[in-house]
This record gives C-alpha cells, sequence and structure tokens, in this order.
C-alpha cells in the first residue's frame, strides 16, 4: 500500500498480541487493515472482547500494535496528538474545571489566548445546547450533558479524526437518540473524519456511512458495508429512516450475525 | 397544588395525604427524622438513617459534669486526682490572668500549634515531591520504597529517644520529629493521589494536545489534590498528639509541657484544664480542615 499521498486514515496489517503476565497471551487483533478517506464516518461492531477498544486505542496511540502500523494523511502514528481526539464513554472529563474550562483545554494547552479561543468556545457551547452552563463545575451536569462537554472539548480542538469509544453508552435511550442526531449533525457541519466504537446496531447503522463488523478470537474484521442512512438522516426523521424496511433487514441481518459470534464464543468457553 | 374540577362537576383534591413536619428543634435534637428518612421502611442497617441522636450527647454531657460536681463536692474523690469544679474555674482564671510559670497560657498553646504547622508544612514541602516521584517514576519508586515502607507502621513516638540523642532538646528536635511525622504520612498520600488517576483522563490531555508536563500539572495534580488534603489532615492530627507527647518529654513550653510541669507540682487542675484545651484544639483543627477542604476541593469524590 502506498501511505504516502494517502489523505486520510489507514490502519494497515494491524496485528496485537497481549502477552499476560502469569504467561501466555491474548491475540486481539489479527491482520486489521481499513482505510478511511478524509471526512468519513465509520461505525464498529462486534461482540465483546473483540478487540473494539484496542484497535480505538491503537489508532489514537495509546498503543503500539505488535505488527503492523497506522497512517493519517502519510504519516505514522506513533503516539496521542491533537490530530487525533478522542471521545470517551465516560468519566474522562476534568472534574476540577467549568465546562468552559474543560472545552477550552486543549487551545490553551496549545498557548492559545483566550482571545482566540474564547468565541469559539461560546459558538461550540451553543451548537451542544449548553450556552447557560458554561460556567458550571462539570459534574453538576447530567450524563448527556457530560458527554455533550466532551464533544465540545473535542471539538474545540478541531483533529482531523474523532474517535470515539462507545460515546452514548451511558445514557438513556432518549437521550442518546438526541445524541445521535447531534453527532449526525455536528459531523455534516465540520467535516471530520469519525471512527465510532457502539453495542448498538441501531446506532451503527443509523450514524455509519461505513459500518464494520468486527469477530473475536482473533479480533478482526468480519463484514464491511456501506450505508445510505447517515446521508439519509440529513434530511428525513431519524424515526422514519430506522423504521424504514432497508434499515430493519440490514438490522435483523448483523444482530443475528452477531449473536451467532457470542453462541460460538459461548460454546467455546462451555466445551 | 390545584383544585380542578373533574367531568362530573364534583372536585377532585390532588393533595397527597398530610404529612406532619416535624419541628425543626425536633429535628436538630435528634428525635423526630427527617421526612425522608421517615418514609423509609429499612432503617436497621441504613447508615443514613441514624440520626445524630444530640439529645442524647446533651444527656452524656450534663451526666458526666454531674458526676464530677457530685464526686468532688461530696469529697468522694480527693482533689489531687481530680479537681472540684471551683478549683477548675479559680485555676482557669489565674492562668489567664497570670500565665503558667512566666508564660502565657496563649503562648503555651500557640507554641504548640506553632511546632505542629511549621512540621506539617516542612513535611508537605518535602513529601508531596517525594510522592509524586514515587508515583510517576519506577526509578523513584524502588529507591524510596524501602523506607517509606519501613517508616510507615513506626509510631513517631518511637523515635524521640534517637532525635534526643541525635539533636538535643531544643526546637529544632521538635521540628524535626514533627516533620518526620508528617513527611511519610504526605509521601503516600501524594502517591496515591497521583496512582489513583484514571487513565482515561490522562489519555484525554494527551490526545487535546498536552505535554507531559502540562499532564503533571493541569491532570495528575489536581487529581490528586483530594487526597493530598486528606494527608494533610491527618498529618495535623498525627502531629498534634505527637507534639504533646513530645512536650511532654522534654519542653519549657506548649501545652504538653504544662501539664507535664503542673503534675510534677500534684496541681491537678491545670493538668485537667491542659487535657481540655488539647481536646478542643484537636477537634477545632479537624473540623478546620474539613471546612477548608470542602472550600478548596467542592470536587472530591465527583470524578
Ligand atoms: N491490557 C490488556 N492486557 C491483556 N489483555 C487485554 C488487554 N486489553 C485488552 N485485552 C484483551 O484483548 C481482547 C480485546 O479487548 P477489547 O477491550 O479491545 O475488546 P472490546 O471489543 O472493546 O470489548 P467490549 O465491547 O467489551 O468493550 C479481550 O480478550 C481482552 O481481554
Ligand atoms: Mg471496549
Amino acid at each position: 500500500m502506498d501511505d504516502a499521498d494517502h489523505n486520510g486514515l489507514s490502519v494497515d496489517k494491524v496485528s496485537m498480541v497481549f502477552t499476560l503476565p502469569g504467561g501466555g497471551s491474548v491475540h486481539a487483533l489479527n491482520n486489521v487493515s481499513l482505510d478511511l478517506a478524509s471526512g468519513e464516518l465509520m461505525s464498529v461492531l462486534g461482540p465483546s472482547g473483540c478487540g473494539k477498544t484496542t484497535l480505538l486505542n491503537i489508532i489514537a496511540g495509546f498503543l503500539a500494535p505488535t505488527e503492523g502500523g497506522v497512517f493519517l494523511n502519510g504519516h505514522q502514528v506513533t503516539g496521542p496528538a491533537a490530530e487525533r481526539g478522542m471521545v470517551f464513554q465516560q468519566g474522562a472529563l476534568f472534574e476540577w474545571l467549568d465546562v468552559r474550562k474543560n472545552i477550552s483545554f486543549g487551545p490553551r494547552m496549545m498557548g492559545k489566548s483566550k482571545k482566540e479561543w474564547g468565541p469559539k468556545v461560546d459558538h461550540l457551547l451553543d451548537i451542544v445546547g449548553l450556552g447557560d452552563f458554561g460556567d458550571k463545575p462539570v459534574y453538576q451536569l447530567s450524563g448527556g450533558m457530560q458527554q455533550r462537554v466532551a464533544l465540545a472539548r473535542c471539538l474545540a480542538n478541531d483533529p482531523d479524526v474523532i474517535l470515539m469509544d462507545e460515546p452514548l453508552g451511558a445514557l438513556d435511550a432518549l437521550t442518546r437518540e438526541k445524541m445521535q442526531g447531534l453527532v449526525l449533525k455536528l459531523w455534516k457541519e465540520t467535516g471530520k473524519t469519525i471512527v465510532l466504537i457502539t453495542h448498538s446496531v441501531e446506532e451503527a447503522l443509523f450514524l455509519g456511512e461505513r459500518l464494520i463488523v468486527m469477530a473475536p478470537r482473533p479480533g478482526r474484521i468480519h463484514r464491511e458495508y456501506r450505508l445510505p442512512f447517515a446521508e439519509q438522516g440529513l434530511t428525513i426523521s431519524p424515526r422514519e429512516i430506522k423504521a424504514s424496511a432497508d434499515f430493519v433487514e440490514k438490522r435483523e441481518e448483523i444482530l443475528s450475525m452477531i449473536w451467532e459470534m457470542e453462541e460460538e464464543i459461548m460454546g467455546r468457553a462451555s466445551a | 397544588m390545584t383544585d380542578a374540577p373533574n367531568d362530573n362537576g364534583s372536585e377532585t383534591k390532588l393533595v397527597a395525604a398530610p404529612q406532619e413536619q416535624p419541628s425543626a428543634l425536633m429535628m436538630w435534637l435528634g428525635l423526630a427524622d427527617n421526612s425522608f428518612t421517615r418514609q423509609k421502611t429499612v432503617k436497621f442497617g441504613d447508615p443514613t438513617a441514624v440520626n445524630s441522636g444530640r439529645l442524647y450527647s446533651f444527656i452524656t454531657v450534663i451526666f458526666l459534669l454531674l458526676l464530677w460536681w457530685v464526686t468532688t463536692s461530696q469529697g468522694w474523690v480527693k482533689p489531687i486526682y481530680w479537681p472540684s469544679f471551683e478549683a477548675v474555674g479559680n485555676r482557669l482564671t489565674k492562668l489567664y490572668e497570670q500565665g503558667f510559670r512566666n508564660v502565657a497560657l496563649w503562648e503555651h498553646v500557640y507554641i504548640s500549634v506553632y511546632r505542629v504547622l511549621t512540621g506539617v508544612f516542612f513535611g508537605a514541602i518535602v513529601g508531596i515531591p517525594l510522592g509524586f516521584a514515587m508515583g510517576l517514576s519506577s526509578v523513584a519508586r524502588g529507591l524510596f520504597d524501602p523506607i517509606v515502607e519501613f517508616m510507615r507502621p513506626i509510631p513517631p513516638l518511637a523515635l524521640i529517644p534517637l532525635i534526643i540523642l541525635w539533636l538535643g532538646i531544643d526546637e529544632t528536635a521538635k521540628i524535626t520529629l514533627l516533620f518526620l511525622a508528617a513527611l511519610f504520612i504526605m509521601i503516600i498520600a501524594a502517591r496515591s493521589g497521583v496512582s489513583g488517576v484514571k487513565i482515561s483522563k490522562v489519555h484525554a490531555a494527551y490526545s487535546l494536545g498536552a505535554s507531559k508536563f502540562q499532564v503533571l500539572k493541569n491532570v495528575i495534580l489536581p487529581n490528586a489534590l483530594p487526597e493530598i488534603f486528606t494527608g494533610i489532615r491527618t498529618a495535623m492530627g498525627v502531629c498534634w498528639g505527637t507534639v504533646v507527647a513530645a512536650e511532654l518529654v522534654a519542653a519549657e513550653k506548649g501545652v504538653g509541657s504544662m501539664i507535664m510541669i503542673a503534675k510534677n507540682f500534684l496541681q491537678t487542675d491545670t493538668v485537667v484544664i491542659g487535657i481540655i484545651i488539647i481536646g478542643i484544639i484537636g477537634y477545632a483543627i479537624e473540623m478546620l480542615m474539613r471546612l477548608l477542604e470542602r472550600w478548596l476541593i467542592p470536587w472530591r469524590g465527583k470524578g
């Protein structure tokens, strides 16, 4: 593969083996390759333990793969950097800072003045619907509001790629649907490349322009889809899309695919 | 609550069954539970269902004072073992007016508190960076771990003889003892504060472009502050106990020395006053630290 002139994110034949302290090893990823054009949104599904978080941590630069490499706009990823922003499931906000200070964290670390980040942060606060909460400590916000702060904090830094590991996983169903709409809107407005891990098949289908389903032991890409729903979601109401025949069919197909994998795991475990 | 006429024309009252609110006094005395606790059916084993029981505290205090008054006024205990109310009152006035052994009462208290604050201050100044180093670097952890783990279970009082041999009984010796008492508490507190950081916070900061130093300053340090503060509070308590004991052994000034010297003159009333002062100051330090903590670290436990 010619990485030098590739514009976007590519994961090149990545394998990951964890060596366990008591001897033995876990083959978490085996020969995973992906190419994401700039501005694409890809969701990642798969049974628990199939290596989704491991893959995301490798892309983020928190883990070095045993084999292969990750490239962004042609250069190799060797560690975390501001070009790749992260939205965690929960608990990654800085509880000693208020909402505005959390959101402006990235720009402040880069030594930007308040003049530079102030208007941008105010704008982001409005976009995520927290205009009145800038001066509140983050621990006074609800779970959904906290995740909106996490999104805004990531966006304030203007990364090329946004990596999300179950960003909506801790939210109730209704808040979750609303947040999906927000993610979709932000994705379209900002044109960011996004990798989104989720356990919800519906969410993966609705948000992902592309979707990969991973299989476990060793973790690998099982199926890939290109989906029309994210595009439709900008004009048609989410409820309507999620009820459409095409959507329902895909959902059932993927659900039974993941079910089969889970059953196989259980079978192997009890054998 | 509003009354709305329903379809039948009759009125339905949307009013909950009336709940009699106990008076504020009853609640303060612990004779009535707050309305939330009163709704609970499971109370035994629910720690929040145990109220202050303040009335009973008053009973205890009054009983103890009565016991004091009766036993001394009836001459059941000799004044040398336990003084009467009047003796203590008179002594307190005298101490207040003339001081103890040419040193004002407040100065005895001041010097003890000063020693504690100085010891804790230096303990924190040295201990916090050491604890941070131990939490952040294997080399530092390896280097200091044997010392810290060895010193941790040794009560500071057991160091007094060595310190007297090395440094004598002057002010430096006392401050050194308190410094050591605070030091290991502060090292351990800072170390566990650093180790307790959630990795996702550190990762988030690096992903937002922070440098190592920025992560240290903007994530690890604030994240460790609650633990550090707990360390300071513990160190204050331990040092207060240690200073009194150290003053019992060798000192001319300080509350501890005051009660020790008073004992030699069989001034039991002064001894009792000293003990009460020690209790009150220890309690005040604890309360003050809790107040400071709520004010300085409002995010404690909210991560
Ligand atoms: N630090 C580690 N040391 C050893 N094994 C690990 C480590 N991290 C992950 N693993 C193993 O690698 C495999 C993949 O883990 P990973 O967390 O990536 O799964 P996941 O797909 O994110 O699962 P989930 O959906 O439950 O979050 C698992 O079998 C896990 O036990
Ligand atoms: Mg995971």
